[in-house]
């Protein structure tokens, strides 16, 4: 496409126009997959709760998410007038464009992505850091106590949980032999008995498979992990003095942040947008849709914890993250690492 | 050498984001001036605090624990940015490479052990 646009519109401009229109089709799809999977999430919470959920805006309550989305358009953005008002609508901002942001290495199939870059999971890492400037940025503009208590909370919460997604990372990578999310998808084909395209499945990587699972979950502040928004003790958490899109804009880039999180946990561990099986018939089904499929089961996954797993309290967040998840990943690292030595660079012979 | 023209698409996905995220907010602050819903009074503008004045400032004196989270973030996340390019290069520098990274993760281990002993990861 981009030698498409460079012969007619010369070099420089055609890149910027094909890039251009590369980018709405990650983002634009996006804004709306985020729309659909929180009316996903609420119907799927509310089956398992025997509720009905969303179901009268539209056949089915589908079109829900975009009569919210209209609702809060036309509020009124309040600021508040203790707040820093600069920081207080910067803070949306980062939390969306920082959300926005990480999809511009994810690989949708074999090719499919924006910027091939070979070190795409310390981008992901990189990128993903930078979602807590906007929460501690919107707690401490607010100048209120509950956003500024949940902003310290979810801001230590996030770093812990980091650490330990770094070092399974890491661990990753060492079995991959590349940080590039393309060639970790590729380094899957057939990893297990030459039949299975999928990390997950290999004993010495199933139980990080199943750590990143968790930290994925306390990294986005999902339930059990939820102590960000408590709602009996901290009212709505680091949001609570938004409304209007300001307000909708961390709800926007919460979900997003959840379906990449999603993504990661099939690119990483399921085989992104390789069949489950290595076998010739399953590849004639396009990439992109084992990859969305799988995206979807992660999300599935995400919802059901949320509506059947009662919340953590601080303390038991905090002695998981840095007494059990960190220990355990950094010994991943060794074990990894010592186990490639060993078998695949003959550290031995 | 790396090939920076790989990033110039990232630069402007980043220009396109901040765009669009911009438009989120400051276009329903327009339209709110425009239908008439934008009517701020001194109640509705000050800070939350269950229904009553704020007594006190919210920037307060908040735990030191937060601020030792992030002390020992820094150390592990440093950590976590020297092992990345460590992992992706194990096959060449061989055992040796291996080895002075163990003695590297022991040695932060030690640390790690001090911390926990002396109660830095303790919450209750």
């Amino acid at each position: 496409m981009t030698e498409f646009f460079q012969t007619h519109l010369g070099a420089g401009f055609g890149w910027f126009v094909a890039n251009l229109i590369l980018i709405l089709l990650i983002a634009l799809p996006l804004m709306l997959a985020v729309a659909m999977i929180i009316y996903a999430d609420r119907k799927i919470w509310a089956a398992i709760a025997l509720r009905k959920g969303p179901n009268v805006v539209g056949p089915f309550g589908l079109l829900q998410s975009f009569a919210d989305g209209l609702k809060v358009f036309l509020q009124e953005t309040i600021i508040p007038s203790a707040s820093n008002r600069g920081l207080f609508l910067m803070a949306p901002i980062i939390t969306f464009t920082v959300a926005l942001l990480a999809w511009a290495v994810i690989p949708f199939g074999p090719g499919m992505v924006l910027a091939d870059i070979n070190v795409g999971l310390l981008y992901v890492l990189a990128i993903s850091s930078l979602g807590v400037y906007g929460v501690v940025i919107s707690g401490w503009a607010s100048n209120s106590k509950y956003p500024f208590f949940s902003a310290m909370r979810a801001a230590a919460q996030m770093i812990s949980y980091e650490v330990s997604i770094g070092f399974i990372l890491i661990s990753v990578i060492l079995w991959a032999g590349t940080s590039n999310l393309g060639g970790i998808i590729d380094a899957q084909r057939g990893t297990i008995l030459g039949i299975f395209n999928a990390n997950a499945l290999n004993p010495l990587l199933f139980p990080i498979a199943v750590l990143f699972f968790i930290s994925s979950l306390a990294e986005t502040a999902r339930a059990p992990f939820d102590l960000t928004e408590a709602e009996s003790e901290l009212v709505a958490g680091y949001q609570t003095e938004y409304s209007s899109m300001a307000f909708a804009l961390f709800w926007l880039g919460e979900y997003a942040n959840v379906i990449l999180m999603c993504a990661l946990n099939a690119l990483l561990f399921w085989g992104g947008w390789l069949p489950p099986v290595d076998w010739a018939p399953l590849y004639y089904v396009p990439g992109i849709i084992w990859f969305f499929l799988k995206i979807g089961i992660c999300f599935f996954m995400f919802s059901w914890v949320k509506a059947t797993v009662p919340r953590y309290r601080y303390d038991q967040l905090m002695r998981l993250g840095w007494k059990i998840f960190l220990p355990i990943s950094l010994f991943w690292v060794f074990l990894v690492s010592g186990y490639l030595m060993i078998t695949r660079y003959g550290a031995l012979s | 050498m790396v090939d920076l023209s790989q990033y110039l698409p990232i630069l402007l996905f980043l220009g396109v984001a901040i765009a669009i995220s911009s438009i989120f907010v400051f276009l329903p602050m327009g339209v709110a001036r425009l239908t008439g819903a934008h009517k701020p009074t001194a109640a509705k503008l000050a800070e939350y605090e269950c229904g009553f004045p704020a007594f006190e400032d919210s920037r307060s004196q908040f735990d030191v624990r937060f601020y030792l989270v992030a002390i020992l973030f820094i150390i592990f996340d440093l950590e976590a940015a020297f092992l990345f390019p460590w992992a992706v290069s194990l096959e060449e520098i061989g055992i040796a490479g291996w080895a002075t990274m163990m003695v590297f993760l022991f040695e932060l281990i030690i640390g790690f052990i001090y911390a926990w002993k002396v109660g830095a990861l303790e919450w209750e």
